[in-house]
């Protein structure tokens, strides 16, 4: 067992009585049982006694354990209760798992689900408070049978004295222990003795899931409560004009149409607070329908956006001034400006060795330019939020990631203090980032208090996917110097975008090469954007992997030796001062794929295969990518995924997480793109914007992990990436035809 | 406004709303009846999926003035308890990640199952096709189709 101090222990481990009061969503979940005949379910206990914020023990041994961090599809709601479980070492059967509301003084500020970072960051303090309260358990056991309590060992759940032979459930100590001071210092188990981490749980709200239980932001229904929807302005550099609450205030069910600001022009905007349309038009009526009708129905002018500047805190706390570009922009200039900008003045990143002199004495230089387009996250479940603002108090709830910062932001809109706002968490129906950008809790919180009622404030997918927070424009030119005796000198990329750059100068490949100059530049736009599943890196990997196998078919070696090659130069003899990856994790995912794929084991000719593999958000995947050509259009027969995220914490969930972002990252480098005329978003539905579907998804993922007793990391981002590029390489073996520009479905049908 | 008898999982509900209101609101917002979800209004999600007379449909092209008699059926009317193969064949693969459109597969799975007992892989996503999942949890989608078929 290793020894570990309980930080902060009076501040974390407060007894929070107030936890589970004013929670309108509050789920109570049995832990999924394939059916409830299949194990009797033990009745729910009469008291329930809190041992520390994180959980509480009823009389009858059951054990209550909270889930602090959003959960969207990452299942953390089930993978962080284990953690607690674990340590509390409890039989899982008996647990029951709820979902916390915000609360940082219990929590502190990681209540968030944003980085892949939910898992790592837990890691400590989850296995703390399970630790924690059996320690507590034990101490009462001690006291109550007069033994030492060094004599008492637990197991799932019961605590046995072996001298005596005394043996009893935690329940018949919880009422005593949760008198007893938090100690100080707790011993935790060794991996050896895992009875939950990295055995696989289901899901705990899947029986929920299946038989369709209010679990989402969009299923909140209170007596009162009126839906609400906006109209915004239809193109990016448009702004409202005028508008006409006569044309649909006599429209059945229509109670107001009104406008509000989102945020004001004298307070500083968050990081969060991302809006292209601060102020709009509000519908408020008593049905979803009544009201989707008016917002048909409304007559409203809008005008060209004029020079605008917003006020921007910084994370220093000092507040900038942002210009926000006017006019409609065109994709079809973004396209042109994502090759030409290239070559124009850059801002360098990163430069090692003599680069210049490399290309200047090379015999060859291979010189490629990527390029990906605008993305809207298009969560299944549309943005939504419920609020009830009264003078005295704000109650939020629904599915928000930053559920923090959006907390904060409708202080700073409301000027209410902190103390007087609740926020609550449902699941939610996907995040990819999207809901990093609260605004539209800010928007609901406003309308709620401009109407005096509770309301759900809904967007329709139209508003979701014209009114977003983009993955941005990117483009990166990879350029490589190779002398006359083919050996590669030096790697030259330019990574920009519209309007950020992709670039990663500290990624592979820079630390394998002797010579390497990263440059980047990037294009103001009034488009807005934000953070997208693995974001930069959910196009570096696709570019920086499909131009290393072609630079290894240039060289003319093998693309999966070439890249352990490298990452052998970066692991042995490092070049530069920092390089964000451990070379030999990153080889240790490429070994794992070549055994598990058999690559070079095979007849090439008979191989229509490609390789790739990434390194993002502190975990490490490689891809083989296995297709056929039918026409133009490539079918994947098999994808094998190789990841190390460390300790895997619920192996089959993992696999999950690995098997949907491999679809989800072939979906994006084949299909999806937002692209605009005159500013106006051209896709605003599923009809117009293309996702991937059943019959277009890998017939077969295998996934494997790594061993390994490092602390986990997360499993949300890290597998999207690498299969990008996987599959890009795979299509050139399979049809000779490289892929440079994203969604690959044009150049494939070009 | 007009009223309107609903035959709903096999009960009968009054409901008053516009005629052209389509089935998903008056489950959602009228009945209570939530596991039927709003994707993209325009049937190319298939999130909304319930059964009218036994056939898998979009709810939110169907206006409550169309339904009459029909017997319509949502998720909540599947089984008592997610005892329904289908269901069971989810929980056991564990498919779900955010879970959102889970129960509109589920409704076209069963459907899909009731016309085909025995899909192969091909069928199986040619039928469920109109059915999006953002998470991509299309192969476990499939594995669970395949195990309730077998059983």
């Amino acid at each position: 067992m290793s020894t570990f101090k309980t930080k902060n222990s009076r501040r974390e481990f407060i007894r929070n009585v107030s936890l589970a009061s004013g929670g309108m969503i509050l789920s109570f979940n049995w832990l999924a049982s394939c059916s409830s005949s299949e194990r009797e379910l033990k009745a729910l206990p009469k008291n329930w006694f809190e041992l520390n914020g994180y959980l509480k023990i009823g009389d009858n041994g059951l054990a209550t354990v909270m889930s602090p961090n959003p959960e969207i599809g990452q299942n953390v709601k089930t993978s962080m209760p284990m953690l607690v479980a674990e340590e509390l070492d409890i039989d899982w059967n008996n647990v029951l798992v709820e979902q916390a509301p915000l609360n940082v003084g219990l929590f502190g500020n990681w209540q968030i689900a944003g980085g892949s970072r939910s898992i790592g960051n837990s890691w400590v303090p989850l296995r703390q408070a399970g630790a924690t309260a059996r320690k507590m358990l034990l101490m009462a056991a001690a006291s109550a049978w007069s033994v030492p309590v060094n004599e008492l060992t637990t197991s799932d759940g019961i605590i046995t004295h072996k001298l005596s032979g005394k043996s009893d459930h935690y329940g018949v100590f919880a009422e005593q222990a949760s008198h007893l001071e938090v100690p100080e210092e707790v011993e935790l188990k060794e991996i050896a003795d895992y009875k939950i981490i990295g055995h696989s749980k289901k899901n705990v709200d899947g029986k929920n899931i299946v038989t369709g239980k209010p679990l989402f932001g969009l299923d909140i229904y209170k007596e009162g409560m009126l839906t609400a929807m906006i109209v915004h302005p239809p193109a990016f550099g448009k702004v409202l004009k005028s508008f006409d609450a006569s044309s649909v205030i006599n429209m059945p069910g229509i109670k107001d149409v009104f406008t509000i600001n989102t945020f004001n022009d004298e307070e500083a905007r968050g990081w969060s607070d991302v809006t292209a349309f601060n102020e709009q038009v509000v519908i408020v009526g008593e049905s979803t329908w009544q009201v989707i009708k008016a917002k048909k129905a409304l007559k409203v002018e809008w005008k060209n956006m004029s020079k605008t500047i917003i006020k921007q805190a910084g994370w220093g706390g000092n507040a900038t001034d942002v210009s926000i570009p006017t006019g409609l922009e065109n994709t079809i200039d973004h396209n042109k400006n994502l090759i030409d900008y290239s070559s124009l003045p850059l801002q360098t990143a990163r430069k090692n060795g003599n680069p210049e002199k490399a290309f200047k004495e090379a015999a060859k230089v291979l010189e490629r330019t990527y390029t990906a387009p605008f993305r809207a996250h298009n969560t299944m479940e549309p943005m939504n939020f419920f609020a009830d603002v009264t003078e005295e108090r704000v109650i939020l709830s629904g599915p928000v990631q930053t559920p923090e910062a959006a907390e904060g932001s409708v202080a700073t809109r409301l000027k209410m203090p902190r103390e007087k706002i609740e926020v609550h968490l449902s699941r939610m129906g996907g995040g990819f980032g999207r809901r990093l950008y609260g605004s539209f809790v800010v928007e609901s919180a406003l309308i709620s208090q401009h109407m005096k009622a509770p309301i759900k404030l809904v967007y329709t997918r139209e508003d979701d996917m014209t009114y977003g927070t983009y993955r941005p424009a990117y483009s990166l030119k990879y350029r490589a110097a190779i002398d006359k005796d083919n050996n590669l000198t030096a790697i030259h990329v330019i990574g920009g975008g519209i309007p950020e750059s992709p670039l990663h100068e500290n990624r592979f490949p820079a630390g394998a090469l002797d010579n390497y100059l990263a440059e980047k530049w990037v294009i103001p736009s009034n488009i807005t954007i934000g953070a997208y599943r693995a974001p930069r890196s959910n196009f570096n990997a696709s570019a920086e992997q499909s131009f290393l196998d072609e630079l290894a078919e240039t060289l003319g070696k093998d693309p999966l030796e070439f890249r352990l090659e490298l990452l052998k130069r970066a692991q042995e003899n490092p070049v530069g001062e920092r390089n964000d990856y451990d070379a030999k994790r990153y080889a240790g995912v490429l070994e794992l794929v070549k055994k598990n794929a058999k690559w070079g084991a095979q007849d090439k000719k008979n191989l229509k295969r490609g390789v790739a593999a990434y390194y993002c958000h502190q975990s490490y995947v490689a891809n083989v990518v296995d297709v056929r050509m039918d026409g133009n259009k490539p079918v994947i027969d098999q994808v094998f995924a190789a990841v190390d995220c460390g300790i895997v914490v619920n192996p089959d969930a993992a696999i999950n997480l690995a098997e949907g972002g491999t679809v989800d990252g072939i979906g994006t480098a084949m299909y999806g793109e937002l692209s605009f005329v005159d500013g106006v978003p051209q896709q605003d539905n599923f009809d117009k914007y293309r996702q991937i579907r059943h019959h277009e998804a890998p017939n077969k993922i295998y996934v494997d992990f790594v061993k390994s007793d490092i602390a986990p990391t997360g499993m949300g981002e890290p597998p999207y990436p690498p299969v990008q590029a996987a599959l890009a390489n795979a299509i050139y073996s399979a049809s000779g035809k490289r892929l440079y520009h994203q969604p690959f479905i044009h150049e494939l049908n070009s | 406004m007009a009223h309107f008898t609903l035959n709903v999982n096999g009960a009968s509900h009054q409901v008053d709303v516009e005629p052209d209101t389509p089935i998903l609101w008056v489950l959602r917002d009228h009945l209570n009846l939530v596991g039927t979800k709003y994707g993209c209004g325009i049937a190319q999600c298939g999130a909304c999926t319930i059964h009218l007379n036994g056939m898998a449909t979009r709810a939110c092209q169907l206006q409550v003035s169309m339904v009459g008699n029909s017997e319509i059926t949502t998720i909540e009317g599947l089984s008592e308890n997610g005892e329904h193969p289908v269901q069971q064949a989810w929980l056991e693969e564990d498919v779900p990640q955010c879970g959102y459109c889970q129960t509109g597969q589920i409704m076209s799975a069963v459907s899909l199952l009731k016309n085909n007992p025995h899909p192969s892989d091909e069928q199986i996503e040619m039928g469920m096709s109109g059915n999006l999942c953002r998470c991509g949890t299309y192969t476990r989608i499939k594995k669970a189709i395949k195990r309730a078929s077998n059983n």
